[in-house]
């Protein structure tokens, strides 16, 4: 199983696939992960890979390689379509944050990613941000990420939760275990 | 217990088992996780160094002291540590040295991508190179035995990939190690001539004696599989060839120098084609042509950039990769709120030539700031606005540098500069933390690396010391008094020091205040701030106020000239 995740630098990627990792331990698999520190963290593209199975070898997955690419940003997903399979899906938040050639006039955001990716791939557009706030804070953002992943895959919603309980902080558990829940019941 | 762990946490935990007592380090990405992980272990004494060449140097003191050592940094820290590690590859060591350099290839985050093993091979210093978090706790263990048996330095190298990837590990108790006792021995550690010629000798021998042994080293592994096909390749490489060819067979070397070239030279010969797959430069690929083994390499990869398994499949197997689409890129920028963009600004504004340094202040060569011209290394800002000076006297340039850079490797080249007797402007951006790398303490911020309180480097009294007359402080937040002090100092025919003092955004906590946007005509003025929580829409700007910073920063406010942006706590 191949899942790139990827997004802005500083949208709490890094936990989610801290949480997918734990999943993997559970379920008993073999796992790689790998993310981009340093420069690349400030309000760059940020891609982490999560790589699980029997036995794993390279902790990147390549071009055309990926199983689902879980997106938390619109554009972000566009410019890495190119590493999922042809079977793969596409979880994507449905959210535009400006890159800064967009934001001086030097580059123009797409507006056609959503038919443009629709078209070719199984793709699930959700609001994870107006999700993460009904159950009670914006950040659980990446945790609705991981349940609408959850559904899409078909993975052990039970194990899963106990990933998320085994990885954030106790005090922020109840929020975060609804915001799995929420995103699970997201995708139909 | 078997643990998914970041390389570098398990590096740590490889040095916490195998009993290291000192460990010093420079922050540098991809290393420093490293060095933080190891600070949670109280019976290793860790500390951030304020270069990687007194980390070396106290790594080697712990080391002839008796204790085992390990000091961390990323490939251009050593070049800084080069002085020492030359030397001390004739000393030997007492208790074993381990020195991780992590290489960058493809430039994650770095100013270049030199390959690393080239300093093993110039100061005949053996190197390991783990292909997973497991090989990495497992290889800091070999090298300090290593280390201990061949009285030699090991170094441990990692690149970007291996550094920060994560993979389960195997978590296993502390082996103490007693202190070995230190023995005055003149021949051995003090390296002047009569000594050091003598060590020479020492050296090449040590050598060959290592040559020989890593003929049948257990971390040099061959897998047999198909042979009609044989690679030879190290970490991440290694992976990646598992995963592009995995009827391929593989020669995974686990000590990258010296080589096991006969060894090697038998596995060339057994299979129909051979071929080293490395990053960067021919490292493998000369030495076994040198020694008349016929292998193929860098005619087939290329000498930049990293290998992937789809570059692998691409040139051995003709499997096109697929092609990426065309997007506005998304390079990193500064944070909305950062103190850095107010002096950016500035120097944009008055179009100086600014020889700028490493941090995130590089980043204000992006546009729309795009106010830097010069960047080579640590340091370097210092010096090199001196040598513009000389060079023409008229030039119209500054000098930018980070606190903790400026700690680094900026002071020698102040002390150039006034004894000199240049007529420069350095501004030091002092935001009092190692940003760039996720905020380390370093001298100037008055804490440890555990974040214990301890005396605190004075900026100020530094730059006096050093004979700097001209010295303000100054918020970079404040522009008026930003653009008046780097005007007037342009003017001056002296050294003189701004130093622009604000806390970097990002560590400070609680609840931001924002500003809003009432009745905006659309200028763009307050786009040249490159803020990333302003954004142009056809009605005007809009500003994010989850990003926003608020009226502390107010920078869009400075500049809008119809006074449009406005702090959004007058509300209440």
């Amino acid at each position: 199983m191949n899942i790139l995740i990827v997004g802005v630098g500083g949208q709490g990627t890094l936990l989610t696939s801290k949480v997918l990792g734990k999943y993997a331990e559970l379920a008993g698999f073999d796992c790689k992960l790998s993310e981009v520190h340093g420069m690349a963290q400030r309000g760059g593209s940020v891609v982490t890979h999560v790589r699980f199975g029997k036995k794993v070898y390279s902790p990147i997955i390549w071009e055309g390689g990926a199983d689902i690419i879980l997106a938390f940003e619109k554009l972000e997903a566009f410019r890495y379509q190119n590493y999922l399979k042809e079977s793969g899906v596409m979880v994507i938040n449905d959210m535009e944050i400006y890159p800064m050639p967009v934001i001086i006039g030097a580059a123009v955001y797409p507006d056609t990613i959503k038919d443009s990716l629709s078209g070719k791939v199984k793709t699930a557009f959700i609001n994870a941000a107006e999700i993460a706030i009904k159950a009670g804070n914006i950040k659980a953002l990446n945790i609705v990420m991981v349940g609408a992943l959850t559904k899409m895959l078909g993975f052990d919603f039970d194990k899963m939760s106990q990933a998320v309980t085994e990885s954030v902080p106790p005090k922020f558990l109840d929020v975060n275990q609804k915001a799995l829940l929420d995103g699970y019941n997201s995708i139909g | 217990m078997k643990k998914l762990l970041l390389t570098n946490q398990a590096i740590a935990q490889g040095a916490y088992e195998s009993g290291v007592r000192v460990v010093s380090s420079y922050p540098g990405t991809p290393s420093t996780e490293i060095t933080e992980a190891v600070a949670k272990y109280n019976e290793v004494y860790a500390e951030w160094a304020p270069n990687e060449k007194v980390a070396l140097e106290v790594g080697i003191g712990a080391s002839i002291a008796g204790a085992r050592a390990m000091v961390c940094m990323k490939h251009v820290g050593l070049n800084v540590a080069a002085d020492p590690l030359f030397t001390i590859a004739y000393s030997g060591v007492n208790g074993g040295l381990v020195i991780v350099v992590a290489d960058d290839p493809g430039m994650h985050s770095s100013q270049n991508e030199q390959d690393s093993r080239f300093y093993a091979r110039s100061a005949h210093i053996p190197m390991v190179e783990p292909a997973d978090s497991q090989e990495a706790k497992d290889y800091v263990g070999f090298a300090l035995d290593f280390s201990e048996k061949y009285d030699t330095p090991v170094i441990l190298r990692t690149t970007t990939r291996i550094a920060h990837s994560q993979s389960f590990v195997e978590i296993g108790e502390r082996q103490e190690y007693p202190l070995r006792p230190y023995v005055k021995d003149v021949s051995k550690y003090t390296m002047m001539p009569s000594s050091a010629k003598g060590r020479h000798i020492v050296v090449e021998a040590r050598e060959n004696k290592i040559k020989e042994v890593a003929e049948t080293l257990e971390i040099n592994k061959v897998i047999y599989k198909d042979k009609k096909l044989g690679v030879i390749c190290a970490g991440a490489i290694y992976q990646y060839v598992e995963e592009a060819l995995p009827h391929a067979s593989i020669y995974k070397l686990g000590m990258v120098y010296p080589l096991p070239i006969q060894s090697l030279k038998r596995f060339a010969s057994e299979v129909d084609e051979c071929i080293v797959i490395e990053e960067l430069e021919p490292f493998i690929e000369n030495q076994l042509k040198a020694n008349g083994v016929n292998v193929k390499g860098k005619d087939i990869f290329s000498l930049q950039g990293e290998i992937t398994v789809a570059t692998i499949r691409e040139k051995m197997c003709g499997e096109k990769a697929v092609k990426g689409v065309d997007a506005p890129v998304r390079p990193p920028i500064m944070c909305a709120g950062c103190p850095h963009r107010g002096v950016f600004y500035i120097l944009n504004k008055l179009r100086c030539v600014v020889n700028a340094d490493i941090g995130c202040y590089t980043l204000g060569a992006q546009a729309p700031l795009s106010s830097v011209d010069t960047v080579i290394c640590m340091g370097a800002s210092v010096g090199m606005a001196h040598g513009f000076r000389k060079a023409n006297k008229d030039a119209k340039n500054v000098a930018v540098i980070g606190d903790s850079t400026f700690i680094h490797s900026g002071i020698t080249g102040l002390i150039n500069a006034v004894y000199n007797k240049s007529a420069m402007t350095l501004i030091i951006l002092d935001n009092s933390t190692t940003g760039m790398t996720g905020h380390q303490e370093h001298p100037g911020t008055g804490k440890t690396l555990q974040g214990d309180i301890t005396s605190k480097l004075d900026l100020y009294q530094i730059c006096k010391a050093c004979g700097v007359e001209k010295i303000d402080v100054v918020d970079p937040y404040d522009l008026v008094n930003v653009e008046r002090l780097v005007k007037e100092n342009m003017a001056r025919q002296e050294v003189c020091v701004i130093i622009a003092k604000r806390e970097c955004e990002l560590l400070k906590k609680g609840a931001k205040p924002y500003c809003k946007v009432e009745d905006c005509k659309n200028c763009g003025l307050c786009l040249r701030i490159g803020c990333p929580a302003i954004a142009k829409t056809d009605k005007g700007v809009k500003i994010d106020k989850s990003l926003c910073v608020g009226v502390d920063c107010g920078l869009c406010i400075k500049v809008c000239p119809f006074n449009s942006i406005k702090d959004a706590r007058e509300d209440n």
